[in-house]
């Protein structure tokens, strides 16, 4: 069953000179797929992220989630679409400073209205599952990079989205930490079926990747899938 | 969430929080303060005038005017006198003859008014007799013994300053007033001055000169008679309207055609038009202040939300929606306002608390104030009701500073915002 699909999907940025960011983007993800968006600077992979993501608008064609054409939404409804549906990892982990881990995990459920004792529950167990069951009242600047970013990957996980959207996940982090994240976000996909997006440069990422698209020129170029 | 996240935003540059805090703080102080002088002024004028000059309630003929023609005099004057002492809530009381005259002296002649009094009333009702500075007040003798000001004396020379500024009295220089009989008769009286009071008001002082009663009704050719009956009250501001309504019913006064009854504002209009100068000046002050303070306050929340763009972004791109947003600026600039106005305010009401007990001696600044009848020491106060006018707006500015910054953190894009250095 496709979670996401695009169709004929365009995105150009308006100026002296427009730029096709986006250029007629046929796509089809299916749930509990670990999928990597490629492709060189500026082939437009943060773009489509994006624009699958809510955060921006196609110039034309349709994004679906789950089957709900999300670019008919108005700007209410789109945020609490994401906040119900879509779990995001930023580069730069982008967790709230003065909050600690658990509350960083917490924050997305209390918007969500959820009960304080499943809010805790669930805080507890992602926390653990990303290996920082020792640190849920540190707050992100006494954490390291991999430390902050696994906290980010559960605060992605906390609203128990229908997918995860990673734009270059690792692009801040060493090797070691690295391969934690990417054991981490494997283990999940596998044990819970979670699907995965990234757009990423690291080949590190695509090597783990069940699936990689390569994006040229806001085009796919080819998609491959791993067995 | 929000609040938690708002108040410990806050504190996320102690320093800067801090400064903005204390420049509030400083601001409220001095408003508070500056107000607070401005109603002690105002306080200590209208108290000095009502104890010095008019007291709470008068009562006159209805054609009395303050120095005209003396032959209009109160109606039944001695029973509603008496009528009036026997009331509870009438706290002293003088019965009196006010008479426009002449005094003629070596020195010059001075227009006065000349009011006759019972010393032992007067003394209650004016302490005038507390407020002598040399001589009797009043004392039987051969002459008829007058009490007159301190600016009075000097002009007369009954007071005379030395070359080492040491003050002596001069009580045996022998004066004459002339004045109109309530036959429209000229008459004069030779009379000896035989204390000297002091006021914070030199006008008064010039202008008003004390006798007894007894030894000027008879010449005015109006014995046992009065002009005027002043009272004070248990109570100046909240009740006055009440009590006057109780000396209008009393039967002495009700019905009575010729007596007129009047409270202390109803004489002074100018003193009220004082106040509400000073009520105004006083917000206008406040506002300055306030306006100046939501500057600074606007300064420093754009500041912390362009710094914190990406974290914006963020909180966009996982599903926070703009009320969240808005509300999560709006508490932080609350919070901020709110760690210094609570010193400043504080602050302020202890320094009015003190000083109010204390006194400012103003005289350096003020020079020449007395002339016009303001005391050099004031007595800073603030009415409960002006702290909580000064909340409300502190409370305001708080919310319309914090408008604009969260406004533009509403602007935001979020896919560009998460990505921002």
């Amino acid at each position: 069953m496709n979670i996401i699909e695009t169709r004929d999907l365009h995105k150009v940025y308006e100026g002296v000179v427009p730029v096709h960011a986006v250029n007629g983007v046929d796509l089809q993800i299916e749930e509990g797929e670990f999928t990597a968006i490629v492709g060189p600077s500026g082939s437009g992979k943060t773009t489509l992220l994006n624009i699958i993501g809510g955060l921006d608008q196609p110039s034309s064609g349709n994004i679906l989630v789950d089957a709900i054409d999300i670019s008919s939404l108005s700007q209410n409804q789109m945020i609490d679409f994401r906040l119900q549906n879509i779990g995001f990892v930023f580069q730069a982990y982008n967790l709230i400073p003065v909050l600690t881990a658990k509350e960083n995990v917490e924050f997305v459920m209390l918007m969500q209205k959820r009960p304080k004792a499943e809010r805790e529950q669930r805080t507890e167990e992602l926390l653990q599952a990303v290996g920082l069951g020792d640190k849920i009242n540190t707050r992100p600047n006494q954490l390291s990079g991999g430390q902050q970013q696994r906290v980010a990957v559960a605060r992605a996980l906390a609203s128990k989205p229908k997918f995860v959207l990673a734009d270059e996940p690792t692009a801040n982090l060493d090797s070691q930490s690295t391969t934690q994240l990417l054991d981490i976000m494997a283990d999940l996909n596998e044990k819970e079926n979670i699907t995965f997006v990234f757009s990423t440069h690291d080949q590190r990422v695509i090597d783990r990747a069940k699936r990689v698209i390569t994006l040229e020129d806001g085009k796919i170029v080819s998609d491959e899938r791993k067995n | 969430m929000i609040s938690l996240i708002a108040w410990r935003n806050v504190w996320r540059n102690p320093l800067r929080s801090g400064i903005v805090g204390l420049a509030i703080a400083i601001g409220l102080v001095s408003g508070v303060f500056m107000v607070s002088l401005q109603f002690g002024i105002l306080e200590s004028r209208t108290r000095d005038i009502i104890q010095t000059q008019i007291s709470h309630i008068q009562l006159h003929h209805p054609q009395y005017e303050k120095g005209g023609e003396t032959k209009f005099i109160l109606e039944n004057g001695p029973q509603v006198f008496e009528a009036l002492s026997k009331e509870p809530y009438v706290k002293s009381i003088s019965a009196r003859i006010l008479i426009p005259a002449m005094l003629e002296s070596s020195k010059g002649n001075f227009g006065v008014e000349l009011i006759g009094v019972n010393p032992e009333e007067e003394a209650e009702l004016t302490l005038l007799k507390d407020r002598m500075v040399a001589g009797d007040y009043f004392k039987e003798g051969r002459s008829v013994g007058i009490v007159i000001g301190r600016k009075l004396a000097e002009k007369i020379g009954v007071k005379v300053t030395d070359e080492n500024g040491e003050d002596s009295y001069n009580f045996r220089r022998r004066l004459v007033f002339r004045f109109q009989t309530a036959s429209n008769e000229i008459s004069s009286l030779r009379v000896k001055v035989v204390g000297v009071y002091q006021t914070a008001n030199s006008l008064l002082e010039e202008a008003q000169v004390f006798i007894q009663r007894k030894d000027v009704d008879h010449i005015l050719e109006i014995p046992g008679e009065i002009h005027e009956i002043a009272l004070i009250t248990d109570d100046r501001k909240e009740f006055i309207e009440e009590k006057l309504t109780k000396v209008n019913a009393l039967p002495a006064i009700a019905g009575n055609e010729g007596a007129k009854v009047e409270t202390w504002s109803d004489i002074a209009p100018d003193i009220q038009f004082f106040a509400e100068t000073i009520a105004a000046s006083s917000r206008i002050i406040m506002i300055i202040i306030l306006l100046a303070l939501a500057f600074g306050i606007i300064n420093t929340m754009l500041m912390a939300v362009l710094e914190r763009t990406r974290e914006l972004g963020m909180l966009m791109s996982v599903g926070m929606n703009k009320l969240k947003i808005f509300t999560m600026i709006m508490l932080e600039t609350v919070f901020l306002t709110f760690i210094g106005a609570p010193i400043g305010l504080l602050t302020g009401w202890g320094l009015i608390t003190y000083f109010g007990k204390q006194g400012i001696d103003m005289g350096v600044f003020t020079e020449g104030s007395e002339q016009f009848g303001f005391s050099s020491i004031v007595y800073p106060e603030l009415p409960a009701t002006s702290y909580q006018e000064i909340i409300i707006m502190v409370i305001l500015t708080a919310l319309l500073s914090a408008i604009y910054p969260a406004y533009k953190a509403l602007q935001l894009n979020p896919s560009e915002a998460v990505r921002a250095i």
